[in-house]
Order: structure tokens, then C-alpha cells, then sequence
């Protein structure tokens, strides 16, 4: 393993002059976090890279035949099996290095990307074994908090009290009545080198962790928020300040896990009421309603809650100085 | 990149290729995305520490980049969601080049008020 302990520096300047790897032109809605997040990603790789990408938002709008925005080798896969493909990809370039049909000098790395409904619910499986039979890959999920694809279904990755399609706020419930699944807890469960938890509008600590995750020998998981302006109904350029409010409130913490050790990686100076990230987002507006206070205290406490578990889980696997 | 030419949508599936691959990597580039701009984001040079900012948040790479430093907007792609208004860190001291007004360095005005 490359030595991750050395302090890495992001400078804007070393990236502004490589190639795009993901070209404009594609059809992501205007104001979408999903690109930003991934050009990010892109810029902190060093060297070839070759992507599968599951079915979702990203995939469709990046790839409209008869056109592709991806300067770089890239497969469509099916909505579960990113992680399979790109383990059967990681395995074949493998044995065409062994044979020296690659040189041996030659490093390439794999991408493998998923939105959260192909990551929580239809892909979990994949990326599991994936995981388990130790491939050289990063995964990455964009989680813009429901199937926007198809029209804003509810996922395993929406929070509770978000009004999507299939669970609408109305009379019989406040939008959607389940918690969500802790994905990045369930990765870091593999005890996989590295998993982490970003944002892209702390460029830094994203592009930080996309050199970490590529840097491990085996692999690595990134779980990135991507606000979604027509699914979350924020304005379209807001989507930055969207998820600045959630790493603000802790709802969203930035975090990593490394090694077996986590390492909170931003600590807001002043925690803001989980409220506030409600009131940025349409899909919270029925929780605005006086009779919602309970549901919105409700919130407020699950969030404190990981909070304080995941500062425990900090000072617990912390080495005594 | 190299020079790309424009993908055919009239053919025949027999002739539209195997799999459906895509060889001209990026193509994407001629596919013009700048229609769908209501808002147009507009820069003051004089004013821009170019602190990069924009070009890393930009999600259609549209910030155009000359010897390391911001040159200006690719409008063809540009949609014009604002994101790089938003998140323009640049209080300005002076009014803006183009609009006239305090603010940020980069600031949107209403496409139908712009000449491209």
C-alpha cells in the first residue's frame, strides 16, 4: 500500500491543465451534482482509467447514443452488476499483464460508478462479493437521495420525511415513513482498506479521498452526495450549498474509514439545526408544518444520534497518543 | 482531442455498429447543451484572483482554461444553472465590467439581454 500518511495537498492549479475525462456536452440536468462530483474524482486520478458505470442518471445522460461525453474507456452496465463488470475488467487486465500483452509497468485503474438506487437496493449484492473477492477498484456511489432516473421513487438512500413519487406527503403519511440504510457503514463492514464518505462541495477532501481510495491495493468504496435540484426542488445553482448545509447540520458527515480506523473529517465550528437543511429543500416542505414538529424533532435526534456514535467510533479506534 | 465528426442518427441498425460502441470518445463535444441557458454567468478579468474555484465546480467543464489561467465561458455548453455565480468566493470592491453591479466576480444576467 502506497503510504497514505503523508499529508496529501489538493492544488487547483496542478489539475487545470490535464484533459477532461468527462467532456461537456452531456444531458445531466442543469445545476446537477453528480458531474461536478465525478470531475472531481477524475482530475484526482493519476494515469488511465477505465469506468463501468450502472444504470441511472449519470450512466443515461453521459452516454445518449449516438454520442459519449467520456474521453476514457467506458461500459454500460446493467442496473446491479457495475461492480461485477468491473471486477471481470480488473481480472482481464490482470491476465493480459501476466502474459505481457500489457507491460508490467503499465498501472491502470478501475472506476466503477453507481447512483444510490444501483448501490443501496439493486446492486448491493455485487458490490459485496465484489468487495469480498478483493478487486483493485474504486466504487463510487452518487447519492442523490432516490431513483431520479425514472422520476423520483423513493430508495433505500432516501431519508424519512422526503416526499418522492411513490411515497408523496399527504394525509396518510409525512413523505417517506422508513430511516435510511446506513450504505457507508455496510461497506466499511467488510473490512475493505478504504470507504468513505464525501461531499463535492469540499473539493479538497473529495479529491483527498478519491487519491486515498485509488491508492489502497484492493478495494476502496466513496459514498458522494450528489443534491439533485428537480428531485430535492432546491434552485439549480444551489446544489453546493445544499450539501454544505447538510455536512453543516451533520446530517451528511464527511468521514472515512481507513484501515479499520475512522477519522471525522469535518467538524462544523457551530452544528446547525437539522431544520435549516430541511427548509433548503422542497421535498421537506410539509415538515415545515407546525403539526410536523414531532417527525422534524424526530429527525433531529437520529441525527444526533449518528453524530455522537460516529465521534465515538473516532476516539474508540483512535491509537492512544 | 482530436477533430471529431458529427455521429450519424439515420442509420440502419445493421450499420449502426456492434454493441452500440461508441468509438469517438468524447463526441459529446459537439452536441450543443448552451440552448437550454435562460441565465448566462458573465465574468469581470479585472477583478478574478483566479482562484479556480469555478473550474473545479463547474459540472460542464465549460470554464475554459488558457496556460493555467480562466480565459472565459464555453457557451455552447454552458446551461446556465449558476453554480459558479454561487460559489464565486470574490466579493468585489469595484462595479462589475458587464452588469455594473457590486457582488461577485462572476454574475448571471438574463440570456436574452446577452449577445453571444
Amino acid at each position: 500500500m502506497m503510504a497514505t500518511a503523508e499529508k496529501i495537498r489538493i492544488r487547483l492549479r496542478d489539475y487545470v491543465n490535464n484533459e477532461e475525462k468527462l467532456a461537456p456536452g452531456h444531458r445531466l440536468c442543469a445545476g446537477c451534482a453528480e458531474p461536478i462530483a465525478i470531475r472531481q474524482i477524475l482530475h484526482a486520478i493519476d494515469g488511465p482509467v477505465v469506468v463501468s458505470c450502472a444504470t441511472g442518471c449519470f450512466e443515461v445522460a453521459t452516454t445518449s447514443y449516438p454520442y459519449t461525453a467520456w474521453t476514457v474507456p467506458w461500459m454500460h452496465s446493467a442496473f446491479e452488476n457495475a461492480a461485477s463488470s468491473i471486477s471481470g475488467i480488473e481480472a482481464a487486465y490482470n491476465v493480459l499483464k501476466r502474459r505481457g500483452k500489457i507491460p508490467a509497468d503499465q498501472d491502470i485503474k478501475f472506476l466503477a460508478i453507481g447512483g444510490d438506487g444501483a448501490s443501496y437496493d439493486i446492486g448491493l449484492q455485487f458490490i459485496s462479493g465484489a468487495l469480498e473477492r478483493g478487486h483493485k477498484f474504486v466504487y463510487v456511489c452518487l447519492n442523490n437521495e432516490a431513483y431520479m432516473n425514472t422520476g423520483i421513487q423513493r430508495s433505500g438512500a432516501t431519508p424519512r420525511g422526503a416526499a418522492t413519487t411513490t411515497t408523496p406527503a399527504g394525509e396518510v403519511i409525512p413523505g417517506k415513513p422508513q430511516w435510511r440504510k446506513p450504505f457507508t457503514k455496510i461497506m466499511a463492514a467488510h473490512d475493505i482498506a478504504y470507504v468513505a464518505q464525501a461531499s463535492p462541495h469540499n473539493y479538497r477532501d473529495l479529491m483527498t479521498k478519491a487519491k486515498k481510495a485509488f491508492a489502497v491495493d484492493g478495494p476502496a468504496v466513496l459514498n458522494v452526495l450528489a443534491p439533485c435540484p428537480r428531485g430535492w426542488r432546491h434552485a439549480s445553482d444551489m446544489a453546493l450549498q445544499v450539501a454544505q448545509l447538510a455536512a453543516d447540520t451533520c446530517r451528511w458527515p464527511l468521514y472515512e474509514v481507513e484501515n479499520g480506523r475512522t477519522i471525522v473529517n469535518y467538524k462544523p465550528r457551530e452544528k446547525k439545526p437539522v431544520i435549516e437543511w430541511l427548509k433548503s429543500q422542497g421535498r421537506f416542505r410539509h415538515l415545515l408544518r407546525p403539526a410536523m414538529a414531532g417527525l422534524v424533532q424526530e429527525i433531529q435526534d437520529k441525527t444526533d444520534q449518528e453524530w455522537e456514535e460516529l465521534l465515538k467510533a473516532e476516539a474508540d479506534s483512535t491509537p492512544a497518543a | 482531442m482530436s477533430k471529431k465528426e458529427a455521429p450519424r442518427l439515420d442509420l440502419p441498425w445493421r450499420e449502426a455498429g456492434e454493441s452500440g460502441i461508441v468509438r469517438d470518445a468524447g463526441n459529446s463535444v459537439l452536441y450543443e447543451t448552451g440552448t437550454w441557458r435562460s441565465m448566462r454567468p458573465v465574468r469581470d478579468f479585472e477583478q478574478c484572483t483566479q482562484c479556480l474555484i469555478c473550474w473545479v465546480v463547474c459540472p460542464d467543464a465549460s470554464i475554459t482554461i488558457e496556460d493555467g489561467k480562466v480565459s472565459g465561458f464555453d457557451y455552447m455548453h454552458c446551461k446556465g444553472c449558476g453554480i459558479c455565480a454561487q460559489e464565486c468566493p470574490v466579493n468585489i470592491k469595484k462595479p462589475h465590467s458587464v452588469t455594473g453591479e457590486l457582488g461577485k466576480v462572476i454574475q448571471m444576467v438574463p440570456e436574452s439581454d446577452s449577445k453571444a
